[in-house]
């Protein structure tokens, strides 16, 4: 792949991906490539796998196997373009901390370790601020903002990051009706401007109407494509008429007699199906 | 030299050593108690008594820079052990913290002990790692813990934004790239080295005390950081000071306990007293608002009456009063008094009547009574008989905002569920 530019690079691939949580396999050789310019959810009920596999693109997570390619790159490569938006009941909201300074977390880079931020960076922040709507609150302390408030300070930390690639993990959950429709502008205007918003997303519902493209979960990948294409009878049936029990029951015996997920060195010879050559 | 010079010297002397690393153990600690990691500090603390034992078998000196080796040593191991029972045992995190403290102070006392028994002269006084030993320190000891104490100072002041970072969002920071492991390292080894520090002042039993609690008594002044640190650190200061100088005035008197004292009186003194977070600050809030209510049961009683006689301006004795709403007699008395002070109700012979800002609010009230039964009833689709109860609270609650956003929903409603009219501002 010759640069960032080239647009024929999938903006996401995830190959083969499998991946445990507290030992317990709950992806199962997940594999989709996402082009850029585009909102896409990634959607399934619970326990689908959805937080994991958002965890393991940005390297929170080790996988058991495969491997996550942004830009056609490997995440280390390319961290500045690329952003994350964790749940909201990750943090504790009384962290003496204000709604400024979370978002100048945004500007924080490994290079300037202990370096104060520069004037572009609170200028950033600003913008950032602004585009939410939260420039107001902007020296409140987090504790004394509602569900939806907070959740537009985490967006508004993404924005000031200014990266091409967005990651947000159920930013829909426990917010109002207005911060809602904020967060959907501010993500339509990322998509106009060419940028990709990746979206953990559980409800059904609305997936459809937020959504261009989906990537449909089950702890398989169900189906990844164009929504319309995505939402098809058979496949919402797979993904949410209860889960294959072979591969939950496998997942207990794993997790309950400490077999190894993947034996040693596989990874290196991986590629080629049994027996193949 | 005098005797008493010499004295006041070592006083000076001990003082300044307390002080610096009480700031330094407080600033720190300020991390870990936002952490919620104070009974780590508190496990890191006692498990650091085996290594200034064994520091000082192995040396056979008390020497500050030996035993901040074992202490460091000592408390690392103590951290990483804490983490492999939670993660690769069955073990809850809790219990890891306990099993690791008794442990490594049980072997500390242990080898404590042994020393006593065994070895003379030179060991005396080493019992201090307990509850500390700020009165035997010598101006060597203070001029080395006071220069690791400025190295820890400087290190949290420089990288005060990764580690406010690292405290409220560890996921976010690694999604950044930075070097969250090699921070993490740092910010431990910067816990274990103060806790080495500040024991030497309050000993390995109460170093939790100087770790934590400057910080949880600043936190309930301020919701900024920096402020909360700076406060800590001040706190800490001073406790050490005046512990030290009250343990100084009586012969025989320890110095870490006096300290902690100091510390604890300040902290207990904040919860209960500070502004807005204090606990006497929330109870005069819920006074505040069970007086607000309690007039406002009583203007929206004879408002009640007013309508029912059609007659809003009338003189309305006790006697109806008592017949519209049930009062207790002196609670009633003391709102009638409040009521009036505040210029929302005449009286005149006994009866009283409504001064124009008295009716004003009396017709918010009743307004907001009804607007919310009204509510209830066409969005929440509660029966017209349930819900009159919850009116009756949310009329005192419902805020201008909330007020005008249920005026914009319901359009302007004329009448109640119940057809009584809702009383607008005239």
């Amino acid at each position: 792949m010759i640069d960032n530019q080239n647009d024929t690079v999938a903006v996401l691939e995830v190959h083969n991906l499998s991946a445990s949580f507290n030992r317990k396999p709950v992806l199962w050789d997940i594999d989709f490539q996402l082009q850029a310019g585009q909102l896409v959810g990634i959607v399934g009920p619970n326990g689908s796998g959805k937080t994991t596999l958002l965890r393991n693109i940005m390297g929170l997570m080790e996988p058991d196997s495969g491997y996550v390619r942004l830009f056609g790159k490997s995440l280390d490569e390319v961290r500045q373009r690329v952003s994350y938006v964790p749940q909201r009941e990750s943090v504790d909201w009384q962290f003496p901390v204000s709604v400024r300074e979370v978002v100048e977390m945004g500007r924080y880079r490994p290079n300037k370790l202990f370096r104060r931020l520069k004037s572009q960076d609170h200028d950033a922040v600003d913008a950032a601020l602004e585009q939410v709507g939260m420039l107001e609150y902007a020296q409140r302390q987090i504790g004394q903002l509602s569900g939806g408030q907070q959740q537009r300070v985490f967006l508004a930390r993404a924005l000031a990051q200014e990266a091409d690639l967005y990651f947000m993990d159920e930013p829909f959950v426990g917010v109002d009706a207005a911060t809602e429709d904020a967060i959907l502008r501010v993500l339509s205007d990322l998509r106009d401007q060419g940028k990709t918003v990746i979206i953990v997303h559980h409800d059904l519902q609305t997936a459809y109407q937020y959504f261009d493209s989906m990537v449909l979960l089950n702890t398989r990948l169900v189906a990844s494509g164009p929504k319309e294409e995505v939402f098809s009878k058979e496949n919402l049936q797979e993904a949410y008429g209860g889960r294959l029990t072979v591969l939950s029951k496998l997942s207990q015996l794993i997790a309950d007699n400490e077999f190894p997920v993947r034996e040693k060195g596989f990874q290196e010879k991986s590629g080629r199906g049994d027996g193949a050559k | 030299m005098e005797l008493s010079d010499f004295l006041d010297q070592g006083l000076w002397l001990v003082t300044l050593g307390t002080f610096v690393l009480a700031v330094t153990a407080s600033l720190v600690g300020g991390f870990t108690f936002l952490q919620k990691r104070s009974l780590v500090g508190d496990a890191v603390a006692h498990s650091i008594l085996p290594g200034l034992t064994l520091a000082f078998l192995f040396s056979g000196t008390k020497d500050p820079w030996w035993l901040m080796l074992g202490a460091l040593i000592s408390g690392w191991l103590s951290l990483l052990l804490m983490d492999y029972l939670s993660t690769k045992t069955k073990l809850s995190y809790d219990t890891a913290i306990a099993s690791v403290l008794s442990v490594f102070f049980g072997l500390g006392v242990l080898i404590l002990t042994y020393i006593q028994h065994t070895a003379s002269g030179e060991q005396s006084g080493l019992e201090g790692f307990l509850f500390g030993q700020a009165a035997a320190m010598r101006s060597r000891d203070v001029i080395v813990y006071g220069a690791t104490a400025i190295v820890l100072i400087g290190i949290t002041i420089l990288f005060f934004k990764e580690f406010k970072l690292l405290s409220f969002n560890p996921d976010f920071a690694l999604s950044l790239g930075l070097p969250v492991k090699a921070l993490r390292i740092l910010m431990n080894s910067l816990m274990v080295l103060a806790i080495a520090l500040g024991i030497q002042a309050v000993g390995v039993v109460l170093m939790a005390a100087l770790l934590i609690s400057p910080s949880a008594a600043a936190r309930s002044f301020t919701n900024r950081l920096k402020t909360m640190l700076v406060l800590a650190a001040l706190i800490a200061g001073f406790s050490a000071i005046t512990g030290t100088l009250i343990s100084f005035s009586a012969p025989g008197m320890p110095t870490g306990p006096w300290i902690v004292v100091c510390l604890s009186v300040i902290a207990l003194l904040s919860l209960f007293f500070a502004p807005q977070k204090g606990m006497l600050a929330r109870v005069l809030m819920q006074r505040h608002h069970q007086r607000k209510i309690t007039d406002e049961n009583v203007l929206k009683a004879f408002y009640h009456i007013g309508e029912r006689k059609s007659a809003l301006a009338a003189w309305m004795g006790m006697e109806e009063l008592k017949g519209a709403r049930e009062f207790e007699p002196p609670v009633l008395e003391t709102s009638l008094k409040r009521l009036i002070r505040k210029g929302h109700l005449l009286r005149k012979k006994g009866e009283y009547q409504f001064s124009r800002a008295g009716l004003d609010e009396a017709r918010r009230i009743v307004r907001l009574h009804r607007l919310w039964e009204m509510y209830l009833n066409q969005r929440l689709r509660l029966k017209a008989d349930h819900i009159h109860p919850n009116a009756e609270t949310m009329e005192h609650i419902i805020s201008p905002e909330i007020e005008a956003q249920l005026l914009r929903e319901l359009d302007y409603p004329e009448k109640d569920p119940h057809e009584s009219p809702i009383p607008y501002r005239r």
